[in-house]
Order: structure tokens, then C-alpha cells, then sequence
């Protein structure tokens, strides 16, 4: 670059403009150092930029590896690399707490072709981030199954349950919870069975995140819970879709993991 | 300085150590006798769950220092003024007696570039890190200090020294400073000044907290030693050489051990932060001799 160029780029450069030059050459790997940096020894400070290029990726790649340990056993180190870097290439983080990033890395595994013949990696990923969620939400004390003798029997079909926070349901046509159980105790996943699908159950109560698969029916009952629909009207949801829908059996797995932790009467309420 | 300054809970002038999930059994267990501990404000932002549980059994027992990672204020952009919002709730629910931020800036148009990005020393940057400080300052109704960064560039536009920036800003806006012996040595090997010339320049009576790490050795375009700031190792010899020099002109000073990638085993972190105990008592010896 010669000299007269450099003199007015430093005259006419804004903080807003600099920034704006770093990040463009911080986001394209093939791009050259930025023209507002120094040049020691009269040479363009690559490998010097580079730096902060790959603390950036090495750090996002670290943080993506630590969130998705399943994920990463399923598909290996390198894939897992190469693939996290094209997510952060792809939707960059938007806030500083590591722990919320990754939350659409799901979707993306979904549809990213090099990983399409292990398509049950997107709802793996939704699993582990799940499970991240329920281990940073809020807490709050579950109530016991006998709470609910306290209310008028006539009026029970009409209780509205405040579920736990740190809950998330998941709904995966493939066998997402035994996949994930095997690979997270050092089995191998190559012995599951991929023909069924599983519904999981992902909560918090207290110190430890509980993973659990949901019987059959569990999944319609507690999403109708979930989106506010009165207890009644849950059972009968879930009695459509399941033939012989136990309730009493599934309140008793619900209380039991401590996802309850308000049932309030809508007549109450006003 | 004349921000309100929050009194309690005060960081004492020994070692300390940053705070790991990884550790948190071993202190739990042990109680080790160590000064005080530093967390990373972005790690305690949940809403709950044990990270939030463990802290509060830990600052139970010790005093606690803050320190955020992800504020920006380098930045030509507002500061995020949620992420604002959740260091106050933070500062109100813990009582940190130190909290510290970075000469630095990591977000732009919207994204967050998980890293210290270095900042240009012009007048205009000095106005925004001095505006962006007040409102910190301000928001959280105490005084803050700001770290010196390592750098691996330094920029044409820059019309003062890493020096004349911070001691600006310091006098200012009344904040602190937090002076990182490691960046002070990897920046003056990156540039080629001198680490002892620069401590002997440093505003010493601002600053509060002391930050010793590690650092890994590159190579910049022309071959020459490229130190990068890894906090993933012991302290470097030379770094602690430069720690006994400062001490010896600071005084007793706060001063953590950072180790953030590739942890150690507590007691090897813990072996550390007595190393530095150890400086600090052998120049206090000095001193005393000295006024003899």
C-alpha cells in the first residue's frame, strides 16, 4: 500500500468504520489483516489478526463442544469440529451468556447435508439443550401428588397445573432418549433400535437434570398441561390418542419427578 | 474516585484463585485457607440451578470478586443495556467486593465475538470508553476497575499509549484499574517494549486487583515470538519476576490467579495462588527492612 494511502485512511477512519473493517476480515478466513492496523517490519500483520480469528472460532467451537457432548460422541471430534464451525459461521452467538448458544444448532444439524445419514442428531441436540436449560432455569419447589385431595373432587377436573420451569418436552420420531442414554454412558449407539420413536420428559427439580422417557399417551398429556388446558380436558386429549390412557399411572410420574409445582382452579382464579 | 464504593465484603490484599465448576467439590470439601475467589459474571446470569447454589455456599465462606467478560466496552455501539441489567442484579445479589471489566470490545451488529477485541487509542475511542464506563459505574452505584489488555495488534490511527489511554480513562470517570502482569508481558513481547518500563509507568495508585495467568508462544509474520494470553498453564518465570517488581512498588495488592482452559487439579491451582502468597510475603519482609 503506498504511503499517501495509508495517511488518509488514518485521517478519515471513525471508530464505527475500524470496527465494522475488523469484523468483516475477522469473519472471512481467506481475508487479509485489516488496513487500520500497524504493519511491524512493514509487513501486513496476518498471522498477528489471525489470532483473535481463531480465538473466536477455537473459543465458540469449545463452548458448542461442552454443551453437545452427545452430539459430538455420535459423529466424532473432527466432524463435530468442522461442523461447529459452520454453525458459528452460520448464526454466531447474539448474546454473551454461552450457555443460551447452540439453542438452534438442532435445526441446523437438521439441515446440513454432510450430517443428513445421521438424521437424529438435530433431536439429540434439541435433548442436550434441553437439558442445559433445566440445569440454568429458575427454581422452584415441586408440590406432592396429595395436594391435589385437598381440592373438591367435583372440581379436579377442572385444576390447571404450573409445571416446573426447567421442564421440555420432546417429541422425536426416532429413538432420541435410548440414543442419547447410550452414547452419554459410553455405550455404543449402533445397538439401538431406530425403527421407534420416544418421547422425553427433561426437567430439573432440584440439583440434578432428569432425563426420563414417557409412556405411551404422556407426551399429548403433559403438552396439553404445558399450553394451559385444564386437567379434564388433558386426560381426555390424551385418551384420544392412546387406546387405555392410565391417569391415574401418569400423575403419579409427573408428581413423581417433581414437575408440579402450582395447580390452581380456573373458577379461583377470577 | 468519588463513585459510591460498596463497602463490604472487601477483597483482601493476598491471592485468590478464579472459580470453576470443576472445583467447586474439592472447596466445598477442603475449606482451603485462600483469600478470596473471582467468578465470571456471564457464568452466573441463569435465572437458577446450582451454578447459583454453589456460589452461595462459596460466598457464604469467602469473599467474592466479579468479573465480566462480555460487557464491551470498547465497543462503538450503546452497551447492551439487559446484559446491564443482569450484571446489577448480579452485583446486588452477591456484594462482590471488587468488580472488573476489559479495555476491549466483542460485539457488532448484534453478534457476540466471544473475545477481547483491542481497541484503538484515539480520542474518539477515549470518549466512548469514558461514557460507557459512567454509565457502568452509574447502573451499578459503585466503582469498577478495568483490566489492560494483551494485545496481538496495535493500529495506525492509535495517537497515545496503551498508558495515557487507561490513566485517562481512569482519571475521567473515577474508575480503577486492574493491572494484568501476564497481558502487560505479552503485549510488551508482541510490540517490543519494555514489560519493566511500562510497569514502572503504570498509575499504580489506581489500581485495585492484580491478574497473574499463563500464556502460549506463536510466531508473528516475521518469525518473531508471538505470546498469546491462553490462561490454559502455570505462570511464566519472568511474569512472576515482574509480579515481586510491581508488589515492591504497589504494596500488597489483591492478586488472582487465572486459569481458565485446561484446568489444573485444585490443588495444583491452589499450589499457585501460594506461590503468589509467598511473593507477597517476602515483599512485605523487603519493606520492613527497608523502613528499619
Amino acid at each position: 500500500m503506498p504511503s499517501w494511502c495509508k495517511a488518509s485512511w488514518s485521517e478519515a477512519v471513525s471508530l464505527a468504520e475500524l470496527q465494522s473493517d475488523f469484523i468483516d476480515s475477522l469473519r472471512t478466513p481467506s481475508a487479509a489483516a485489516p488496513e487500520s492496523l500497524a504493519t511491524p517490519g512493514g509487513m501486513r500483520p496476518n498471522r498477528r489478526f489471525n489470532v483473535y480469528r481463531n480465538n473466536v472460532v477455537v473459543s465458540l467451537i469449545e463452548a458448542l463442544r461442552s454443551s453437545f457432548p452427545v452430539v459430538e460422541r455420535l459423529v466424532g471430534e473432527e466432524f463435530f469440529k468442522a461442523t461447529a464451525r459452520a454453525y458459528i459461521d452460520h448464526e454466531p452467538p447474539r448474546s454473551p451468556l454461552m450457555f443460551q448458544y447452540g439453542e438452534t444448532f438442532g435445526n441446523f444439524l437438521d439441515a446440513f447435508p454432510p450430517a443428513a445419514s445421521v438424521p437424529y442428531l438435530g433431536d439429540v441436540a434439541r435433548l442436550e439443550f434441553a437439558r442445559l436449560n433445566a440445569y440454568h432455569a429458575q427454581d422452584r419447589v415441586p408440590i406432592a401428588i396429595t395436594h391435589l385431595s385437598t381440592l373438591p373432587p367435583e372440581q379436579l377436573g377442572e385444576a390447571e397445573f404450573q409445571l416446573h420451569p426447567s421442564l421440555t418436552l420432546l417429541s422425536s420420531r426416532w429413538p432420541v432418549f435410548s440414543l442419547w442414554a447410550a452414547s452419554s454412558e459410553q455405550q455404543s449407539a449402533q445397538d439401538v433400535n431406530l425403527d421407534t420413536g420416544e418421547d422425553v420428559i427433561v426437567i430439573r427439580p432440584e440439583y440434578n437434570v432428569d432425563v426420563r422417557c414417557l409412556p405411551s399417551g404422556g407426551y399429548s398429556f403433559l403438552k396439553a398441561l404445558q399450553d394451559g388446558a385444564s386437567l379434564g380436558d388433558a386426560a381426555g386429549q390424551a385418551s384420544e390418542a392412546t387406546e387405555n390412557f392410565n391417569l391415574a399411572h401418569h400423575l403419579e410420574g409427573l408428581f413423581g419427578l417433581g414437575a408440579v409445582c402450582a395447580v390452581e382452579l380456573r373458577n379461583s382464579k377470577q | 474516585m468519588d463513585t459510591p464504593a460498596k463497602t463490604s465484603s472487601a477483597i483482601p490484599p493476598r491471592a485468590g484463585v478464579g472459580l470453576k465448576a470443576a472445583h467447586y467439590s474439592p472447596i466445598q470439601e477442603q475449606r482451603p485457607d485462600i483469600g478470596w475467589f473471582e467468578v465470571h459474571a456471564e457464568n452466573y446470569m441463569g435465572a437458577g440451578g446450582p451454578p447459583h447454589r454453589y456460589l452461595e455456599a462459596i460466598r457464604r465462606d469467602y469473599p467474592l470478586s466479579l468479573h465480566g467478560v462480555g460487557l464491551s466496552i470498547g465497543a462503538d455501539k450503546p452497551l447492551d443495556r439487559d446484559h446491564l441489567t443482569r450484571l446489577k442484579r448480579l452485583n446486588e445479589r452477591y456484594q462482590p467486593g471488587l468488580f472488573s471489566e476489559h479495555l476491549a470490545w466483542s460485539t457488532h451488529d448484534d453478534f457476540f465475538f466471544n473475545d477481547l477485541l483491542p481497541v484503538p487509542y484515539t480520542q474518539e475511542a477515549l470518549t466512548r470508553c469514558a461514557d460507557h464506563i459512567d454509565q457502568v459505574q452509574e447502573t451499578l452505584g459503585r466503582q469498577m476497575l478495568l483490566e489492560n489488555p494483551s494485545t496481538y495488534v496495535t493500529f495506525e490511527d492509535s495517537s497515545m499509549s496503551e498508558i495515557e489511554f487507561l490513566r485517562s480513562l481512569s482519571e475521567r470517570t473515577g474508575c480503577g484499574l486492574l493491572l494484568d502482569v501476564n497481558n502487560v508481558f505479552v503485549s510488551a513481547t508482541n510490540h517490543g517494549y519494555s514489560p519493566e518500563d511500562y510497569l514502572d509507568a503504570f498509575p499504580i495508585e489506581r489500581v485495585g486487583e492484580i491478574h497473574l495467568g499463563g500464556h502460549a508462544r506463536d510466531q508473528d509474520d516475521a518469525g518473531a515470538p508471538l505470546l498469546i494470553d491462553a490462561h490454559d498453564r502455570a505462570v511464566a518465570d519472568p511474569v512472576w519476576t515482574l509480579y515481586a517488581r510491581t508488589i515492591g512498588r504497589s504494596g500488597d495488592l489483591p492478586t488472582l490467579i487465572e486459569w481458565d482452559n485446561e484446568l489444573p487439579s485444585w490443588q495444583d491451582l491452589f499450589a499457585e495462588a501460594q506461590a503468589a502468597d509467598a511473593i507477597l510475603v517476602q515483599s512485605q519482609l523487603e519493606r520492613s527492612r527497608v523502613a528499619r
